[in-house]
């Protein structure tokens, strides 16, 4: 991991004594609340709710076991007992003291870690996959790349106070895993002919009440132009974007506006003012940040472990956790890990998609220090990742995982939900998000029903700003206000990746109570028209949204299926 | 003006006594500021119009010329005369809204402005850093703030990895500066 030089410790402890006195100088009442809000934003600290909430970064969603053990510490000393991990690679805590966060920033400052700019109108948490600098698939380690956009952009003087939020992710694997084309700039890493690295720069995206996929501004773009790039795109970004009107201030509306052709050239005509300047990355640069992302000490293991394959064929829950939640390692014998923070709900006990408790932060800390080297990821689907994980540890490690109870074997499976917080915590919300996934996650908690179904993404948000990323899930829920009343729209068709698309409304919105049932039909749709293993998305791309619509809004037989689905139709409310 | 923080080398201070005066052209038309102050300060619109006969007269009179930007001005309009233009003031109509940065790094770096480049508008303490890096040399806090109190914002900690107007290359190239071992890595390819 990349570890902080006196530079990078320097700037985060004077960042938490400047931001002790902001705090002190609100609580006395010299700076008014209208000044404080950007000061405390771009140091992760909203209101929510209830009570203030805390959200931290982590960069690129990589931890030590030592930061993932002072986050539960966190968690247990100044929160209930548990933390939120968000599809931005951040973690959240809900029940904050605004006297205690100058402390709990200095506990995060001493382990490397910050809250800063994770929210305010600036550049955002860099993400990348979860998998980065492990997966068989990846073309380049996007790491180092991201560590330096991370330093770039942390606290960059000029771009503080841009129109809007701006995110930034950077992904280099077949798949992208990483949402690149939901994002301002998404940053496609990959080898040219003679192995360089090259970058595409997408720029554009954004989901919230006008989701838009981002669109290639430049092909080919060598690595060390990376940061005078970002700032050519941000500079017309700051200089042009809207003000007025804050739902059509980011850069995705500008780049409508414009068209991805003017917009290129404007970016094009400010980057060759500078393309050449002191901003142009060098080697000695990428080297000393690189050094950070050494491949660890790997053993030579043959791909294939005797004992690992004698659990797969003895035990068949293990070996349906293994084939849902592993990923296939670069290295041989090696596999990564994924956490599944969703399990089915019981009746005494439900937690959000992407919540975690102190203890269980404690024991996958200890896991990651026994099994793999210290490592922990957090990936966007709001689950944890180990990524380097001997498969012959496998059986060891997964009894482990299934006594803290994280190891539900759903991953990208229907109840691997995507949801936000919604109502429950965020004064935003126009419905309450997470009672709807809890609903959908106990009528299906059928695994072997959910293993038949095979992969199939669910995204529900809790109002129009698509915090849930609903526009990308093969089936999305938004929440939706009408009257004072909670109802539920469903979108169908959206991705994330190589093959991104938003998805299409169906049709007038549901209530809550009547979701599990509309989503039951759904699926009997997919079973009835499905050719053998398809997912979902294919079916769906095969066979277009008709059937779908029809079976929930006609219902299949009325006298067999006595449920009355209610529907909210709206005068001229938009059926695509 | 009042309540203003100027930089002297690098050395930030309450100005005692400032000159410039912003200029309602509306009203006072090019004559002279109302108070008789040489100092003026007009807005590009009028500037545009005015240029011509106000620099003939700057010529002839040795008097300063100053120009407000507003936000959505363009810097460049001021190239042809950016040279005799002794004071630009930059406004931030609020502190949120931030393209006067953008604005100040373009007339630093691109245009090379020399002279003075001033903070008007919602000017907080706050922001004084980030200001500062972007090249502005003066200051004019908001009126029901002390101007005093603000210059501890200038005073702490500041530390950027970015270049910046007032720090042109960024850390990883200071870093080697800073005497860390390693080659010297020249920019272009
Ligand atoms: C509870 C406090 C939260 C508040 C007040 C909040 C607020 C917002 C707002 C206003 C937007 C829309 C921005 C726009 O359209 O310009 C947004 C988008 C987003 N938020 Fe949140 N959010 C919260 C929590 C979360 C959580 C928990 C997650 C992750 C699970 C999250 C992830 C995102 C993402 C991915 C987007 C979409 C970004 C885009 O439009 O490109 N947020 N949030
Ligand atoms: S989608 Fe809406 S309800 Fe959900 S967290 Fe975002 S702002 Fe809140």
């Amino acid at each position: 991991m990349y570890k902080y030089d006196e530079y990078d410790r320097a700037l985060v402890q004077a960042r938490v004594a400047q931001f002790r006195d902001q705090v002190a100088r609100r609580l006395s009442g010299e700076l008014s609340e209208e000044e404080f809000v950007p000061l405390r934003l771009q140091n992760g600290l909203y209101l929510q709710r209830h009570a203030y909430m805390l959200r931290v970064a982590i960069p690129y969603g990589t931890l030590s076991s030592v930061q993932l053990r002072t986050l539960g510490r966190i968690a247990e000393q100044y929160d209930r007992g548990y933390g939120h991990f968000s599809t931005r690679q951040n973690i959240q805590f809900n029940w904050i003291e605004l006297e205690q966060v100058p402390d709990i920033l200095q506990l995060l400052a001493d382990q490397e870690m910050h809250a800063i700019q994770t929210s305010g109108n600036c550049v955002r948490n860099i993400t990348t996959e979860a998998f980065a600098g492990v997966a068989r698939d990846e073309l380049l380690d996007p790491r180092p790349l991201a560590e330096i956009l991370r330093q770039w952009s942390t606290v960059n003087p000029e771009f503080l106070y841009l129109p809007r939020k701006f995110k930034i992710a950077i992904s280099s694997s077949e798949t992208d895993r990483a949402a690149l084309r939901a994002h301002d700039i998404g940053l496609y890493l990959y080898p040219g002919d003679e192995g360089e690295m090259l970058l595409r720069v997408m720029v554009g995206g954004g989901l919230g009440r006008t989701p838009i996929l981002n669109e290639q501004v430049r092909e080919a773009l060598p690595w060390r132009h990376l940061l005078t790039y970002v700032e050519a795109v941000l500079r017309v970004y700051n200089r042009h974007g809207r003000r007025d009107n804050k739902y059509k201030a980011r850069i995705k509306i500008l780049v409508k506006a414009l068209g991805v052709e003017a917009f290129a050239r404007e970016v094009e005509l400010e980057w060759e003012q500078i393309r050449d300047s002191a901003g142009q990355l060098t080697l000695h640069e990428y080297q000393r940040v690189a050094q950070g992302f050494r491949v660890p000490d790997y053993e030579r293991l043959d791909a294939l472990d005797a004992d690992f394959g004698a659990w797969l064929a003895r035990d068949a829950a293990f070996a349906r956790w293994v084939q849902t939640n592993t990923r296939a390692h670069k290295v041989a014998g090696y596999s990564s890990v994924v956490l599944s923070t969703k399990p089915a709900p019981t009746a005494d006990q439900s937690t959000a998609p992407g919540d975690l408790a102190a203890a269980q932060m404690y024991s996958v800390a200890d896991l990651a220090d026994r099994y793999g080297f210290g490592e922990i990821r957090v990936a966007h689907e709001q689950n944890l990742v180990l990524p380097d994980i001997r498969k012959r540890d496998l059986y060891a490690l997964w009894k482990a995982l299934v006594s803290i109870k994280l190891a539900t074997p759903n991953i990208g499976l229907l109840t691997d939900v995507i949801a936000c917080p919604g109502g429950d915590f965020c004064s935003l919300a126009s419905t309450r998000s997470l009672p709807v996934a809890r609903a959908i996650q106990q009528r299906f908690d059928n695994l072997d029903y959910l293993h038949d179904l095979g992969e199939i993404s669910l995204n529900i948000s809790g109002c129009v700003n698509a915090c849930g990323h609903h526009h990308i899930g093969n089936i999305g829920i938004l929440g939706v206000d009408r009257k004072g009343e909670e109802f539920f729209q469903v979108t169908l068709g959206g991705a994330q990746g190589k093959n991104s698309s938003l998805g299409k409304v169906i049709g007038p919105s549901f209530r809550a109570e009547d979701i599990p049932q509309v989503i039951e039909r759904l699926l009997e749709t997919f079973v009835r028209y499905r050719e053998v293993e398809e997912p979902f998305i294919e079916t769906l791309g095969r066979i277009g949204a008709g059937p779908f619509k029809e079976s929930v809004y006609s219902g299949p037989d009325e006298s067999t299926n006595p449920a009355q689905i209610h529907t909210h139709s709206r005068k001229g409310e938009a059926m695509a | 003006m009042k309540n203003l923080i100027t930089l002297h080398s690098g050395a930030a201070a309450v100005a005692v006594k400032d000159p410039w005066e912003l200029v309602d052209t509306q009203e006072g038309e090019a004559a002279p500021g109302a108070s008789g102050s040489a100092y003026r300060i007009l807005p590009l619109s009028d500037w545009r119009q005015l240029s011509e006969v106000a620099a003939k007269r700057s010529e002839a009179t040795a008097e300063p010329m100053g120009v407000l930007l507003h936000p959505d001005d363009d810097p460049a309009d001021l190239a042809p005369w950016i040279d005799r233009i002794a004071l630009i003031a930059l406004e931030f109509p609020s502190f949120r809204d931030g393209r006067a940065y953008t604005q100040a790094f373009v007339l630093r770096s691109r245009l090379g402005f020399r002279g003075e480049l001033r903070a008007i508008g919602d000017v907080l303490r706050d922001q004084l850093v980030a200001m500062r890096h972007c090249g502005f040399s003066s200051f004019a806090v908001r009126g029901d703030r002390s101007a005093e109190d603000a210059l501890k914002g200038l005073a702490g900690f500041d530390l950027i990895y970015a270049r910046s107007v007032a720090c042109p290359e960024p850390l990883f190239r200071r870093r080697l500066r800073a005497g860390e071992p390693g080659e010297s890595d020249q920019p272009g390819t």
